[in-house]
């Protein structure tokens, strides 16, 4: 059974594909942000390969297959962005100035923390684009040499971490425009905070789904700036 | 056949951001390339909206499905990034509270300012 497991072409992607289910599944019953799909799917596969006595390697031959789709994926970000470039350009100077403070203040702390913590050069450029749409994130985080799934696991807490404390703390703090809380959603939590955005309201939805991509091109911009500090 | 031919033009703009990543001596992914020349087709209208929407539309949509395989490859360096995961959960926590605030800031600021400028 697991050899003929381990050289299926189908096994790994059918997992793939009913893990993330039994996560949303989940979700829907308990409808909580802290019930995440994607962690779940994760921790359902990773427990599903151990009991089969699987390695990542059988795995991988298989989930390839969905993983190959990412690359255009991306591409595809530009569609929803092109459907609001009138938005975007309309609210110009408030997405540069809030995405670009973002972005800045994102390196700042990982810099601050890795350097704390003394980590080595892979964790650090592993982290640095955390505030970003996995995606993106992801590609970049190899581009430098850094591990992708602690950058993925590292977009996921921090997407976790934006969607629950996000609408809290920016009245805490008085950000008084609907456009800036949309855009500080986005350009902490990416589309898990934009999902959350979108339930606060029409505005900040839309500001929060146009800064998705901004966000990830302002930050394969400033990379190259913090990347060699450590 | 309409949604074969979408995902044909994407996944060609995606082989020309490949070509374009082994050419270019920058560290910029595939994606990011072939990003920005869908964005130009669009707005030049080499590409028409309703050319590839459709089939876009559905791989954004899947976008979370794609990435599980990167992530469950966590089990081959769990030894190794057990130690650092303290200061991946903390950092993450606290820059992203900080942006939050951050970027919340700046951006009215900048409306402000516009609002001010306009009077």
């Amino acid at each position: 059974m697991s050899s003929l497991l381990q050289n299926s072409e189908f096994f790994g992607a059918a997992l793939t594909i009913i893990a993330f289910e039994a996560g949303l599944a989940l979700r829907r019953r308990f409808n909580n942000p802290l019930v995440n799909p994607f962690l779940i799917s994760v921790i359902i596969i990773i427990g599903a390969l151990y009991i089969l006595g699987l390695d990542y390697e059988s795995y991988s031959l298989s989930a390839q297959h969905i993983s190959f789709l990412v690359t255009p994926a991306t591409v595809c970000l530009a569609i929803p962005l092109y459907r609001q470039l009138r938005v975007l350009r309309e609210n110009l100077a408030a997405v540069l100035a809030g995405i670009c403070a973002g972005v800045l203040i994102n390196a700042a702390v990982i810099f601050a923390a890795a350097t704390i913590a003394r980590l080595g050069h892979v964790e650090y450029v592993s982290l640095l684009p955390k505030s970003i749409t996995t995606p993106i994130g992801m590609a970049l985080s190899a581009e430098y040499g850094g591990i992708e799934a602690m950058t993925i696991l590292a977009i996921l807490v921090t997407g976790i971490s934006g969607n629950v404390m996000g609408e809290w703390l920016l009245r805490l703090v008085r950000v008084r425009h609907a456009v800036s809380r949309g855009l500080a959603m986005c350009a902490s939590a990416h589309a898990i905070g934009t999902a959350r955005a979108m339930e606060m309201g029409e505005i900040e939805g839309a500001m929060s789904g146009l800064a998705i991509a901004v966000t990830g091109l302002l930050t394969v911009a400033a990379m190259p700036l913090f990347s060699h500090l450590i | 056949m309409k949604f074969m031919r979408q995902l044909g033009i994407i996944l060609l703009i995606s082989a020309c951001g490949e070509l374009l990543r082994a050419v270019i001596p920058l560290p910029i992914p595939a994606g990011i390339y072939g990003f920005a020349i869908m964005l130009l087709c669009l707005c030049t209208g080499v590409v028409k909206l309703r050319q590839v929407e459709a089939a876009a539309d559905m791989l954004v949509d899947i976008m979370q499905v794609l990435l599980i395989p990167s992530c469950v490859a966590l089990m081959t360096y769990w030894r190794e990034l057990s130690g650092s995961l303290p200061v991946l959960i903390g950092a993450s926590i606290i820059s992203t509270a900080l942006v939050l605030i951050a970027t919340g800031k700046a951006a009215d600021a900048a409306i402000d300012m516009k609002e001010r400028r306009g009077k």
